[in-house]
């Protein structure tokens, strides 16, 4: 069915398989080279560039802001209260972590399963994780009330003899935290230095010359380099795999581990890591439409891309569904009083229209129109879907941290949640101090990987010597 | 050491990787020792030309995984039994199970890093300064589109005239002399 609506003629469409090419016809080492190092070593930052930048800096700013009025004034400014004592700092926390992990999926578990295609969108995809990670890891630390006393979660032998406690999925989530921003980090920066020496040695400019020429080590592309330098790449890869697993688990555990009815299933870590997903790639997508329109990459992130994401989606969208269901039938097949009660009231509650709101955003549009392929390559469709599924995911986040808060076991003790201001200004201020991040990666560094596309060219294939001749 | 003036080496520069790894492998098999290859991107059928086929940086990344995993498990029973035992409810100090997520952590952590910089370590990087890059045509080729086949002044082959005429058999694009 899908293959009959391409018209044979299509550039775009491979005629031996009727996708969608993964790199437009006719470009060569020297295209592509050139087409991403212009967006970069150019003179002129285009006006677009600054008014976005303008925007989300004053996001930024916002967050700034906030945070300084929170550190002079304590965690009192947000709406947390018992019995409500996780709002938005964790809301936000697990949902930036989410976010990130569709870069590492990109970037690491697809380059295992030699899935070229993701060759053109996995450094934006890394730059964006670790973009996240720098936003997710905020809250925590601002969310302790005394962030000037973060280091106490660090195993450091300071004068009070007091030690973390290692039992507590709190303390686990430092160190997978941790691991992950480090890691993400390396593999972006190991993953860049070919290309920045490409940027060193295209570079007109000195300052850009000394800038490039540092940070890409010396690199000079020797054989040798690049065997150890792919060894590395792959078992990078190899560690990122389990390692993104585990982070979304290990924060999954902060709930599944307290015996909150809502929180307390085992469901968590797999449906938690497929949600992160699906987020993540709702926000690959969020970025990569407006990327490719503006510095005119259609050749290189083609529909194939969005294709494949919304795919993904799709299938991560499933296993997400697969959870709400678990959940719902776990609390109705257990038998448990207050299981069945926190459920009943997540879905009828006083808060029921944010379930509803997340069923909608998350199950019901992506599901029921992810599976047309028309709408799948669809840019619109696919940029408005991407925003249905991220607003969707942070009410996921919110649904399972405030509804099983809020009704606790003691109908005395049962309360409510407002966020305040504060809380909304810290929330968009990250949304702002990402999208500045991601502004600066944009202008300054190499958004698409050169080394990797240069691979995937029909050049980059070597043929014997007698087909060559043949040829002659 | 090496001598660090005069001639470097002789630097051929070709068009497609295929001519490249065909005069790799005829000068290995000619009985070249001391040469490289260059390419925009990792050309696996060079680095076997050249006689390059394995690599130390799996066996560091493994170390270092066993050493980070291996200190992090030991920390969280020296300070879970011996510096700050807690005592609640009588439950047992040494609870190894609840320690295996930082092991885990860590030995990924120390695992990925000793990959990252044994990697960098291994290439002798970063080195700012490298012969190859007097020649003129290096950098406009060797990280964008050209491929190059550098015989070092080092292998006991080599001989300035002779080398030259050798490489141009291999009809390159240029054959340049590349000065320290």
């Amino acid at each position: 069915m899908a293959t009959k609506e391409i018209k044979p003629a299509n550039q775009w469409v491979d005629p031996a398989t009727g996708e969608f090419r993964v790199i437009a016809l006719g470009q060569n080492f020297r295209s592509i080279t050139e087409k991403i190092v212009r967006i970069v070593l150019t003179p002129h930052t285009p006006m677009g560039w600054f008014a976005l930048f303008t925007v989300a800096g004053g996001g930024a700013v916002m967050l700034m802001t906030a945070i300084t009025w929170l550190f002079l004034k304590g965690v009192g400014i947000w709406a947390i209260t018992q019995p409500v004592a996780w709002g938005f700092a964790i809301i936000n926390f697990v949902w930036w972590i989410g976010i990130g992990h569709a870069g590492t999926l990109i970037s690491a578990i697809l380059l295992l399963f030699k899935q070229t295609w993701r060759n053109a969108i996995s450094r934006f995809a890394e730059a964006m994780t670790i973009f996240a990670v720098v936003c997710a890891g905020m809250f925590p630390l601002i969310h302790v009330g005394r962030p000037w006393l973060g280091y106490w979660m660090l195993p450091l032998p300071f004068t009070m003899n007091v030690w973390p406690q290692f039992r507590s999925p709190l303390e686990w989530d430092v160190f997978a935290v941790s691991t992950y921003a480090t890691i993400s980090v390396v593999f972006w920066y190991i993953g860049m230095v070919p290309d920045l020496a490409t940027f060193r040695d295209r570079a007109d400019s000195r300052l850009a010359k000394y800038f490039y020429g540092i940070i890409s080590l010396g690199w000079r592309g020797s054989v040798r380099h690049w065997m150890r330098y792919e060894t590395a790449s792959l078992l990078l890869a190899g560690l990122a795999t389990p390692l993104v697993l585990s982070v979304h688990t290990v924060i999954s555990f902060d709930f599944a581990v307290a015996v909150l009815p809502g929180w307390h299933t085992t469901i968590f870590p797999p449906y938690f890591v497929a949600g992160a997903i699906y987020s993540g790639f709702a926000m690959v997508l969020t970025l990569a439409i407006p990327l490719r329109k503006f510095y005119h990459l259609e050749s290189l992130v083609t529909e194939r891309h969005i294709d494949n994401m919304g795919k993904v989606m799709l299938v991560t969208g499933f296993i997400v569904g697969y959870g709400y269901g678990m959940e719902a039938f776990m609390a109705w097949y257990s038998a448990d009083h207050w299981e069945a009660f926190a459920f009943w009231n997540r879905m009828f509650g006083p808060m029921g229209w944010a379930y509803w709101v997340l069923i909608a955003s998350n199950l019901v549009i992506p599901l029921t129109t992810l599976w047309s392929r028309k709408l799948r390559t669809n840019i619109a469709y696919m940029f408005f879907i991407s925003i249905v599924v991220n607003t969707g995911m942070w009410f996921e986040r919110f649904v399972i941290i405030v509804t099983s808060l809020y009704r606790d076991f003691l109908p005395s003790s049962w309360g409510t949640y407002r966020a305040t201001k504060w809380d909304y200004m810290t929330f968009v201020g990250t949304l702002g101090l990402f999208t500045t991040l991601f502004l600066l990666f944009v202008r300054f560094l190499p958004m698409i990987p050169m080394n990797e596309i240069r691979m995937i060219l029909p050049q980059a294939k070597i043929k014997p010597k007698a087909t060559v001749e043949a040829g002659d | 050491m090496p001598a660090r003036e005069g001639t470097y080496g002789l630097l051929a520069e070709f068009e497609t990787p295929g001519d490249l790894v065909r005069a790799a492998r005829q000068a290995r098999q000619d009985g070249w020792r001391r040469m490289d290859c260059y390419t925009p991107y990792p050309v696996e059928e060079a680095a076997e030309a050249i006689g390059f086929h394995r690599n130390k940086v799996a066996l560091l990344t493994l170390i270092g995984g066993l050493m980070g995993g291996t200190a992090m498990f030991l920390l969280q029973v020296w300070v879970s039994v011996l510096a700050y035992p807690l005592n609640i409810a009588g439950r047992p100090t040494y609870s190894w199970p609840a320690f295996i997520v930082p092991t885990y952590e860590w030995t990924i952590l120390w695992a990925g890093l000793s990959a990252a910089f044994g990697m960098l370590a291994l290439n002798g990087l970063p080195s700012l300064y490298h012969p190859l890059f007097n020649a003129p045509n290096f950098r406009d080729g060797a990280t964008t589109d050209k491929f190059f086949l550098c015989l070092e002044a080092l292998d006991p082959k080599f001989d300035r005239a002779e080398t030259k005429a050798y490489l141009e058999k291999f009809e390159p694009l240029s054959v340049t002399e590349v000065d320290y």
